[in-house]
Order: C-alpha cells, then structure tokens, then sequence
C-alpha cells in the first residue's frame, strides 16, 4: 500500500493543483474516457480543487452505461428460457431494460448469478452440466481479452453448455464517432489507463493527428489525474497536440500484443449500438465463425422489438459529454440508484450514479 | 420503489431496505418506538427501563475466519442492546434448519454460542427449533432476540447527535464484510484477514463508567459506517463531517476493495461501534475505549455540524471534499 500512498499524497495533490492553477488561462473541457476516472475524480473530491477555467465532462467509457437497451432486452429474454443459469458482472443486473431487468427476473425466480470473472461462470458451467450457462461478455478491450481466454478454454474442454451473449465495445470507433458529431465541445482527452494497457497508443495519435486534440494516457490515483490534467494544460496553453502517457508505470505505446493476439483469435470486429451513439460500423466484437458454437444469440432465439428507453432519459448525452445529470429532468426525481431509469445511473462506474453518490 | 416483488437489493441494508421498512412495515406497526428506528427498543416496564431487539442471521458462508453464524447471532443481538446504552441480559435464539445439516456443525455453531454468551455475560433462556426440506432454506437460519436493562439517567439514541459532538470509530472498517466477501468467493485473503465479530457490551459499559455523557452509540453492521453515519445525520438532523485520513482501515481491506471497485465504507462490520459525543468527553472516551481489546485501535474520525443537516461529508486526504451517500442497494449479497 506504500505504493497507493504514493499516489494519493496530500502534498504532490496540492503542488499539482498550484501548478494548474498557474497555468490554465483559457477555459477548457477535458474529458475523462473512462467510468473508473470518473469515480476517481469524484471519490477524491478532484473537481473542486481545479480552477474555474478547467471543466471535467465524463465520456463514453462506462461499459454498462454504453450497452444498448436491445442488449439487455436480449439477456432478459434469455433469462426466461428453461433450464439457463445467466452469469453476469454484478452491474448489470439492476439495469432497466425495455419492460423487465435482470434483477426482476431474478426476483420471479430465474437463475441469475453474479461472478467476477468470467472462468468463475465457466466454472458454473463445468459445475451444471444439465443447464446451459450463458456469460454476459460486456466491457471494452479490457475485459474481452480474458473473455477470448475462457472461450479458448471452453473449446479445449469442448464444452457444449456454455454460451456468451456478446456486447463487447471497442474504443477508438467510438471516440472517433464523438469527435464526428457537430455537438461536440472538448479540448483534451484523459484517455484510460487500463485500455490503453491493451491497445496501445496508436489510435489517439490518430484522434490527435486528424481533429487536433491532445491526449494524455492516466492512471486512476489522484495524483495521476491531477498530473495528467497539469500536462493536458500544458500541451493546450501551448497549442500543441500530442499524446503523452502519464501511466507510465502500466502502458507502453505498444500495449499488450499478446492480449491482442488472443482477442483477434477469438473475436472480430462487428457492427455495433452504443446507447447514446448509436448504430456504430466496426465498433463492437463478435465470435469468429470457428468458435460460433459458443454463440448465446445463434443457439436461442433472441429477436426482441425494437428497445424503449426511458422518453425523457438523457443517458445518451450524458455519455457524449454534452449534458450533465442534473440537467436531466429525472435526475434525482424519478431516477436514482434505487430505482434507475437509464443505465448511467446504475453502474458504480456511470455519470450519474457518481454525482448522485458523491456529489450531492 | 417498485413494491410488486421482494428484491435482493431490500434486504442489503442500505437505501433501498429503509424504503421497504418505512413503505410496508411502519405504516402497518407504528408506534411511538418503532418508528424512531433505533438498533432496540427502549421502554419502561414495571419500574425498569429495558431495551428489546430482534435480529436474523442468513450469512454464507456460515464458518467463515474469525467466526461463524452462532458467534454472529449473538454478537449482533447483544451489540443492538448495547447501542443503547443497556446492560444485556438475556437472549432468545430460534433456528431453521435444513434438512440433512450436519449435525457436527450444529454442534460448532452451538458451542461458538455458548462461548460468546459466557464472554458477553448472557443468557440464552429461550429457544425454538424448525427443520425445513432440502432447498427451503440455505444450510440454517438463526433469529436471536434479547433483553436488557438500561439504566434510568441514560438515553443513547440515533436523534441525539449536536452539532460540536465528536465521532469516534473503535477499529479498523471493513473487515467483516472483506472476510466473508473474500471466503465466499476464494479471494486471496483468507490468511490475512478475520471478521471482527465479537461482543461491545463490556466496552460500552466501560465508556458509561467515564462518567462521560454519550449521545449517540450504534454498530455499522450490514451498510457499514457510510449507512451508520447517514442515518444519525438523518435521525439528529445534523451534518458530519469525517476525515478520509482518520478512518482506520486494515492495509488488506484497502488493497482488495481497490481490486474489487468496492468501498470499505459500505462494508460490514461486525465488533465496531460510532459514538458520538461532546467534544469535552472525547479524550476521556477514547481512552476508555483504547483500554479495552475491542477498542484498542479506537480513533476520532470527525465531527458533528449545524450546516449540510441530514448530509455526511468526507474531506478527501488528498485535499478534496466530497458527500459520502448511504449505499443503495446490494454491495455484497447476503454478509450477516
């Protein structure tokens, strides 16, 4: 923990919020991509400190909060089959989908359960050889290499009870899809640490390249997001537009090939819905043709209507950066984490799950 | 709150299982002591001022490190006498049992029973026994309910914090709901960590000999000290503020939480108590409280103010603020 200590020091925190102080004169957004900054910034109490030239807007980085309604109304359905035990990463059970969640149907009585990694619903599948076990593969480029792990596994074992229901995202498309829209207002991007771990910097120095917007690759302690807002700064007060890694001690610009090797093994890319973006081309993944045996929505039918969302609920935008919660008219009102209308109030890691918690 | 079926959610003791309590059942039984929400009931009977409460245990696992579901049920029970400043003297226990339970972990759950009730100063008096079919309840189930005698002077309640009163914690946060999250689920923590559970009583009776005037005791059991907090500023209609620095947190319990996304302050505790005091007693309580094995890593986490009533704020200890909301729903399923 003398590590983590580090890294939340009271000091370097103070030094670091002068030296932005003392730079930062024209006003900016930043926007931090991922759910686990978000939280960061709000449990440590990081947006009071800045000065008021520096705005933070949260992006589209919360796997659960980016999951289209379809999605979950797929996984609902599937709760009804006979004889399915779900697994499930535990945020998304209490997601709203278009008439049912997974939480209710759990309350009716389906088999729903919650794990932490997906080898633990392999597990459970090695476990129920007379139930057919579907994971509910969500989450970005960091999660979906161990998913192609298990599936990997899974084909070794040559299980025939195990199935997942893929909603994977991909990053880059969808940032790039952000900077397309005609709404959009940011001056720098504080990209994740734990993606980029993955991927590698190669996409952002396209982002920088084509729409001149500088990034800089954080880690999730305070004093990481202090220093990487610091360097944004920096690079803007300057007019410069590079991509810069802060995490140095997590990610190199290369990633992580191996992971990536497993990922395309297993995976290609697919056309994909984003809540809030929509229908996105090569934005999500699916299972090559070799390990489609283990695909939940080629085994069961799962054709759903066309999902409804809350009317009102601005998640959508939300997500884009361009509303904050409390200028969503539900907010506090009728959607709160008890009983959430959109998505991100339901993830630990959404928008406005974090400024119902910690910012009231 | 949707009302048509139970959901986990309701029984995690957070948000969510106080809209139950106060949309179903308050309405149904109200009455003057019921509807102030404390760990027990106080009342006058025949001259003597008692203390009643009724708790259920359903924990999985049911052995777990540091303890098991019997050292639990008596535990809890004793503590929420305890919180009111009662001496608890004797207690109730009923049991559902599963069909084809082992009789030999009846017989340690029994014995862990026993042994905290001698520790405790308790009586278990009364009893009941229900054996269900296979699949009608997990493994067992044990209902305490307990008795005890408060005397006249003292009245420790969740509606007496003022603002200038100190918050004082007894322990490390965390460690029960870290112990059982991390048995259930084979995390690696096993060998590191132990629940605290273990009975206040003799703690909260040292602390009453100060001579020292307590307004509020409770036990940040299942919601941890983040729901505790909330509900004495809701109770008192006070604000609290607490440093992030001050809380004492076990080094393992911080490390996992970090890994598991999870916070230490809605966690489970078991053999942990907040007071709330005048600042002029705090010293004096602290050192109480120091002295006694429960207590030893007692500390001053923060302090009750007019401003923000009903809010609980944290100054970051990086130099930040921000609001410490009571936790909505299930954090982790089903840990006391």
């Amino acid at each position: 923990m003398k590590h983590l200590s580090e890294y939340r020091n009271k000091d370097m925190a103070q030094k670091l919020v002068s030296a932005i102080r003392a730079l930062s004169n024209t006003p900016v957004r930043l926007m931090e991509v991922c759910g686990s900054h978000t939280v960061s910034i709000f449990r440590h109490g990081i947006r009071q400190m800045l000065p008021k030239t520096v705005k933070l807007v949260s992006g589209p980085g919360c796997p659960v909060c980016v999951t289209a309604g379809a999605e979950i109304d797929r996984a609902v359905m599937l709760a009804g089959y006979k004889d399915v035990i779900i697994t499930t990463f535990g945020d998304m059970i209490r997601i709203p989908g278009s008439s049912s969640s997974l939480q209710k149907e759990r309350a009716m009585g389906a088999d729903i359960r919650m794990v932490y990694s997906s080898f633990d619903a392999l597990k459970t599948a090695c476990e129920n050889p007379g139930k057919k076990i579907v994971f509910l593969a969500i989450g970005f480029e960091t999660t979906a290499p161990a998913i192609a792990a298990t599936i990997l596994e899974a084909k070794r074992m040559e299980l025939n009870n195990f199935f997942i229901l893929a909603a994977h995202k991909l990053l880059p498309p969808a940032l790039t899809a952000l900077l397309n829209l005609d709404r959009i207002n940011i001056q720098g991007f504080i990209y994740p640490g734990h993606v980029t771990t993955i991927i590698g910097t190669s996409s952002y120095e396209m982002i920088a390249g084509k729409y001149g917007i500088p990034g800089v690759v954080c880690g999730f302690e305070p004093v990481d997001i202090l220093e990487t807002i610091l360097m944004l700064i920096r690079q803007i007060e300057k007019g410069k537009s590079k991509v810069e890694i802060q995490y140095k001690r997590g990610v190199t610009a290369t990633g992580n090939p191996r992971a990536m090797e497993i990922l395309n093994q297993v995976f290609t890319t697919c056309d994909s819905c984003w809540r809030g973006l929509g229908l996105m081309p090569e934005s999500g993944l699916t299972l090559r043709e070799e390990y489609k045996s283990f695909a939940a929505e080629d085994y069961f039918d799962l054709t759903v209507p066309t999902a409804k969302d809350h009317r009102d609920c601005q998640c959508g935008e939300v997500i884009c950066g361009n509303k904050t919660p409390v200028e969503c008219k539900l907010y506090r009102k009728v959607c709160s984490p008890v009983s959430p209308m959109g998505p991100c109030m339901v993830s630990t890691e959404g928008t406005c799950a974090a400024y119902y918690k910690y910012n009231n | 709150m949707n009302l048509d079926k139970i959901f986990l959610d309701q029984g995690s003791g957070g948000r969510s299982s106080r809209e139950l309590i106060e949309k179903l059942f308050i309405p149904k039984f109200k009455n003057s002591y019921l509807n102030e929400l404390n760990d027990s009931a106080v009342f006058e009977l025949g001259g003597a001022k008692l203390a009643l409460t009724t708790d259920s245990f359903v924990v999985d696992p049911i052995f777990f490190p540091g303890g098991d579901i019997g050292s639990l049920a008596v535990c809890g029970t004793v503590n929420d006498l305890a919180m009111r400043g009662a001496r608890p003297c004797y207690l109730s226990a009923g049991f559902i049992i599963e069909e084809g339970f082992l009789i030999k972990d009846l017989e340690q759950i029994l014995f862990s029973m026993e042994k905290i009730a001698r520790e405790a100063d308790i009586q278990i008096v009364t009893g009941d026994t229900k054996v269900v079919p296979k699949g009608a309840a997990d493994k067992i189930f044990i209902n305490t309910s307990g008795i005890g005698l408060v005397p006249l002077h003292i009245d420790i309640a969740g509606q007496n914090a003022k603002p200038g009163d100190a918050v004082l914690i007894s322990g490390n946060i965390g460690d029960h709901g870290m112990t059982i999250l991390s048995s259930r689920e084979g995390l690696f923590l096993d060998s590191l960590l132990k629940s605290d559970v273990s009975p206040l009583n003799h703690m909260v009776q040292k602390m009453l000999k100060t001579g020292s005037e307590i307004h509020v005791l409770r036990d940040p059991t299942r919601g941890g000290l983040a729901t505790t907090l909330n509900e004495i500023a809701f109770q008192s209609q006070v604000g609290i503020e607490v440093f992030q620095e001050a809380i004492p947190i076990h080094e393992s319990v911080l490390a996992a939480s970090e890994i598991l996304g999870l916070d230490p302050l809605n966690m489970a505790n078991e053999g942990k108590l907040v007071a709330v005091l005048p600042e002029i007693y705090a010293e004096t309580v602290l050192a109480a409280m120091k002295e006694t094995s429960y207590g030893s890593g007692a500390a001053l986490i923060g302090w009750v103010k007019a401003e923000n009533p009903g809010k609980v704020i944290m100054k970051t200890a990086i130099g930040g603020k921000r609001l410490i909301d009571m936790p909505a729903g299930e954090q982790l399923p089903r840990i006391c």
